[in-house]
């Protein structure tokens, strides 16, 4: 163990952050800038018959108004899709809408003006006539003949349809089963809200030809990447994309958005840099919108319980435009999870994405994964009562074991490690899971409605090798990169090209190059989120920043250490290979002679002298690593949950909760505790409080804060973790991803228990969010429509 | 967030607010700007000029003598969540108002006189029989709580008069008040709100007053829940059946929305009527 890695400590980045000294793009201010505010449609579907701009123009103050139309002539191309399989319908996504609104908040012109105040006052001058179009908004009936159409060039609103595994085995197994449970489910549309809402700010340099965007995005880099090749043509070299700190993401500011393009294109344009903050109703209806789908599901089993063959047929909402990764999440990203922690012999998926007058939806924390989780954990359990089994047992019996990894699912993953019994094990007895269930017989005797959950989960995290997430559609490799720049005083500066938006790399990564070096952390800076500073980089997302990120610093960390050490035996005058590179003091010594030694220090400053090398050797010390793992990583998880639900008003209280993830490796506990009790805290905000609601009409209804619950502290009680570690054989630190366990699990373990909760009642299934007035009217169902 | 453009005049005094209010009579009138401001972020409201009398210290007095209580309308939430000398009821409501921040900022006098049907204090002083003394340029006067609201965020408040001071009873002897809600899963305003004060002397309610909120246009008083209860024996079963008793002083025009229905939202009048009700008892005794 080093001095660092598995220690819990403290964040290197909070200070600033919690005195107020982050340096987000909003709080960016450029000599002579402008600011701009965007026209956003109250329709959900509907024709523009004319913009008129004049009276807006003439505000005092307002620079310029532009529309689609002027971003077309002025030639920005639409924003591209980067995940497209075969035979998909790419329907064209302008920065502004030209001719037709598709969405509440799409986009219809831009104002810049001197002022914030002065571009929101001209919006209410921009006089649009609108034609109003009927909308579609289920993700199912858009797929229906008869419905509104969303685009010319997607009919029946079908984009895409992905299916993966043997259909006709799966219905012979389902057909031969002893026993089938059969499920329609719905998982509910989310809104993401991070913290900090959305910003772009460009500068146009005419001089040098240059453009800089500053934009509140987890990977710049693909986002300079999409400018140059596709929306803005400026070429690569000419064009620094920067995302200093980055308030939250939850994979919202993953995507490649309008203002991206609409920014910097106006900044050339009026010769004077421009800046825009969405406003939180803006967030509201614009940030990239998580989950939707409507799904109908069977689970076919013998008997005594085991899994034979499971069917699943979906309809992913995609929303009104194909957001850049939108068609991976219930796809690639969805039904290769539906093994999960099971030897199910046979799955067969599909899923038909499908055009809506909804904000477009894509990542959202957990991605694809927490909706397959939800629908296979939500089947097991269902099958445990009506086995009459334990839920845990029924899993249990299940179970992919140790000795069968890597173990080759049938919806194309490799599994590379794990021990869930162990999970289990660690679970049940921090739960106390037999008193659990005595408390909750006794409460059943009282006439309470108490409840107890249990789920099983998996994840692919750490995208990924990149021959398989190409090959599965992706359109770029998903590699990392990882320099480590040594300066001459022995100060280190470590470049990575993951980013970290409130998941602390600049403490987590500096653990890991202090160890590999044998450093102190106070010695080293991290560096993201800027093109220009770093080599090229793809950024975060899919927990991959330790595993991915983490295993390129690894690499380059060797090849210091390996230069350090040929140096060390070139001055000490003995051979390379009876040098010991200490990694606890970062001193180099000959073997067995601990005073012939050399320390981190002195090698940094004698490159830079560079007198006294060994023959031929470059003068510096600096690596840079491009890591392309060999295989996914597979965190799984056994989450407990106990809830009362209120028989007079449905209220559900959630009494207790334990997490157990193995999540490999550790570098930082404290951090990785954080990011699970994070997470469980947005899961169960999608188990009973989350909905971004639209009605029949295409309305955003959750248009706000106001109508928009999120999860709060007062909700919960103590999150107990607790974890098992079965390294990942996936990368040189044995991490698997820690992001986004916590989401995935905790939706479906709260659901779970708020079911066992009605059980007695012979409720079967309710969907999300688990709203009070669904649980009684539930209940008063029961009763036979009493109360 | 970027609201419409605006002057800002600030009173010093109460005096002055009246001054600038006559002199101003478009103007709209701030205190702790927690209803006014994010309206008019989302340019719902567009109010010309802003009268802030959030610093007048005439509005900022608060007094406990004799069983009574007075409680300056400038007085914020945080302040009267944290005394111990205004009735439960009301200081467990100020206590469920939004978040710290709304509550150090928010006050009781510019809650009521937005009147929002979905806030907590009209609730809870039209249970307790609160008076609402008023300020303005023809002198000032007293409304009774349950005169003051009269519709969905519409008071008996005339214009040039602004709020000064709440009266009510301290829970005397062996009597106890409460408050119960349920909140709006997202904006935590009460979807349904009951308050409740009871004296129960020798076992016996000898005094309730009930009144619900959150689901009716105005903060409504429950006359029939009184009148079930006053009499009866301090039991679980007589507070269930006269709580159920809410459903004849509801009227018509319960509100629903995406998080609770109309009809849901009137089943629940009971049940937190009788939640109300159970604690205020438990507080009697």
């Amino acid at each position: 163990m080093g001095n660092y890695v598995g220690k819990s400590m403290k964040r290197v980045e909070d200070p600033r952050f919690i005195q107020g000294q982050g340096k987000y793009v909003a709080n960016l201010k450029i000599y002579g800038m402008t600011h701009a505010a965007i026209k956003r449609s109250p329709y959900p579907h509907a024709k523009i018959n004319s913009i008129n701009t004049a009276a807006a123009e003439a505000l005092e103050g307002v620079i310029a108004v532009f529309t689609g139309k002027d971003l077309v002539e002025g030639g920005v191309n639409p924003i591209p899709c980067g995940f497209t399989p075969p035979d998909i319908k790419l329907p064209p996504h302008h920065a502004l809408a030209i001719d037709r609104v598709r969405h509440v908040g799409d986009g219809v012109a831009v104002v810049i003006a001197e002022t914030a105040y002065i571009a929101h006052d001209a919006l209410d001058l921009i006089e649009v006539d609108y034609e109003p179009l009927p909308a579609v908004v289920d993700a199912k009936a858009a797929a229906q003949a008869g419905a509104p159409q969303v685009h010319d060039e997607v009919p029946n609103n079908v984009s895409f349809t992905w299916a993966i595994g043997d259909e006709a085995a799966v219905n012979a197994a389902l057909a031969a089963a002893d026993h089938v449970v059969e499920l329609d489910l719905i998982n509910q549309r989310l809104i993401p809200n991070a913290m900090e809402p959305r910003a772009a700010v460009a500068q146009w340099d005419s001089a040098m030809e240059q453009m800089t965007v500053w934009t509140s995005s987890q990977n710049p880099h693909t986002i300079r990447l999409l400018l140059s090749a596709f929306t803005l043509g400026i070429p690569e070299h000419k064009l620094r994309v920067i995302s200093p700190d980055v308030g939250g993401g939850f994979g919202s500011k993953i995507f490649h958005y309008a203002e991206e393009v609409i920014v910097p294109w106006a900044a050339r344009k009026i010769g004077r840099p421009v800046k825009w903050v969405a406003t939180r109703s803006e967030s509201h209806s614009t940030d990239a919108h998580g989950r939707d789908h409507v799904t109908h599901c069977k689970l076919g089993m013998s008997k005594d319980g085991i899994f034979q063959a499971l069917h699943i047929e979906n309809y992913a909402n995609m929303g009104a435009y194909l957001s850049l990764f939108a068609p991976m999440i219930p796809t690639a990203l969805y039904h290769t999870l539906m093994a999960g922690l099971y030897k199910t012999p046979v799955i067969y998926g599909v899923t038909y994405g499908t055009m809506t007058n909804t904000t477009p939806v894509d990542a959202y924390r957990g991605a694809g994964r927490p909706e397959a989780s939800y629908v296979l954990e939500r089947l097991i359990d269902i099958a445990s009562r009506d086995l009459n089994m334990d839920p845990i047992e029924l899993r249990r019996k299940n179970f992919i074991q140790p000795d069968e990894f890597p173990y080759q699912t049938p919806v194309a993953l490799l599994y590379d490690s794990g021990n869930y019994d162990a999970v289990f094990d660690k679970a049940v007895e921090m739960a106390d899971y037999s008193a659990m269930r005595a408390e909750q017989a006794t409460a059943r005797a009282d006439g309470r409605l108490v409840g107890v959950g249990v789920s099983g989960c998996i994840e692919a995290s750490g995208a990924g090798p990149s021959a398989v997430v190409v090959s599965l559609g992706a359109a770029i490799g998903l590699y990392e990169s990882g320099a480590i720049r040594v300066h001459p005083t022995g100060k280190v500066t470590v470049l990575t090209g993951a980013h970290s938006h409130g998941q602390g790399h600049e403490t987590s990564l500096a653990q890991i190059v202090g160890d590999e070096l044998g450093i102190p952390v106070s010695d080293i800076e991290v560096i993201h989120g800027d093109t220009e500073r770093l080599p090229y980089g793809v950024g975060t997302y899919a927990s991959r920043s330790m595993a991915v990120g983490g295993g390129a610093l690894v690499m380059s960390a060797q090849k210091i250490r390996d230069k350090i050490t040929r140096i060390a035996a070139h001055q000490l005058e003995a051979a390379v290979e009876d040098m010991v590179y200490d990694r606890a003091t970062g001193t180099v010594h000959v073997k067995g002679a601990p005073d012939k030694s050399k320390a981190f220090g002195e090698i940094a400053f004698a490159v830079t002298l560079a007198n006294n090398l060994p023959a031929g050797m470059e003068p510096a010390l600096e690596e840079t690593s491009y890591f392309d793992p060999p295989n996914f990583t597979f965190p799984n998880s056994a989450h407990i949950a106990k809830v009362e639900v209120d028989k007079d008003s449905g209220e559900v209280t959630l009494l207790d909760y334990v997490a157990v993830d193995d999540v490999g490796n550790i570098i930082n506990p404290l951090l990785v505790e954080g990011q699970i009790v994070g997470g469980v805290a947005q899961g169960v905000g999608q188990a009973l409080w989350e909905h971004g609601a639209y009605d029949a009409n295409g309305q955003l209804l959750s248009g706000t804060f106001m109508d928009y619950a999120m999860p709060r502290a007062d909700g919960f009680p103590n999150i107990r973790v607790g974890r098992t570690v079965t390294p990942s054989p996936s990368n040189p630190l044995g991490v698997k991803g820690a992001g986004e366990m916590g989401t995935i699990a905790g939706t479906v373990t709260v659901v779970n228990a708020v079911m066992d909760a009605l059980a007695p009642l012979g409720v079967r299934h309710l969907d999300m969010p688990l709203t009070a007035e669904k649980i009684k009217a539930a209940i008063a169902a029961a009763n036979g429509g009493g109360n | 967030m970027y609201p419409p453009k605006f002057d800002y005049l600030r009173a010093d005094s109460a005096a002055n607010a009246l001054e600038l209010l006559a002199a101003n009579p478009d103007a709209k009138v701030m205190a702790g700007g927690h209803s006014l401001i994010p309206a008019m972020n989302l340019r719902l409201a567009d109010p010309g000029t802003i009268i802030d009398i959030g610093r007048v210290a005439d509005f900022k007095d608060f007094s406990a003598n004799g069983g009574i209580v007075g409680i300056g309308s400038g007085i914020t939430h945080a302040m009267i969540a944290a005394s111990s000398d205004v009735p439960a009821a009301l200081s467990e409501a100020a206590g469920l108002i939004g978040d710290p921040q709304v509550r150090n900022r928010g006050t009781i006098g510019g809650n009521i006189a937005h009147a929002d049907p979905a806030s907590d204090l009209p609730t809870v002083l039209v249970a307790l029989g609160a008076a609402i003394s008023t300020v303005s340029s023809s002198g000032s006067r007293m409304i009774q709580a349950g005169d003051f609201f009269v519709d969905l965020f519409e008071t008996a408040l005339m214009d040039g008069e602004l709020v000064a001071e709440i009266t009510m009873d301290q829970d005397g002897a062996n009597t106890g008040s409460a408050y119960a809600k349920l909140s709006n899963p997202a904006s935590r305003y009460a979807m349904v709100g009951a308050a409740a004060r009871v004296t129960v002397e020798g076992g016996v309610f000898t005094a309730v007053s009930v009144a619900v909120g959150g689901l009716t246009p105005k903060a409504q008083a429950a006359p029939s829940v009184n009148a079930a209860l006053v009499g009866k024996a301090a039991t679980a079963d007589n507070i269930a059946a006269a709580a159920a008793a809410v459903q004849n002083d509801l009227g018509d025009d319960v509100m629903g929305d995406i998080h609770a229905s109309a009809d849901y939202r009137r089943q629940m009048a009971t049940v937190f009527v009788k939640r109300a009700l159970t604690k205020a008892t438990e507080r009697a005794g």
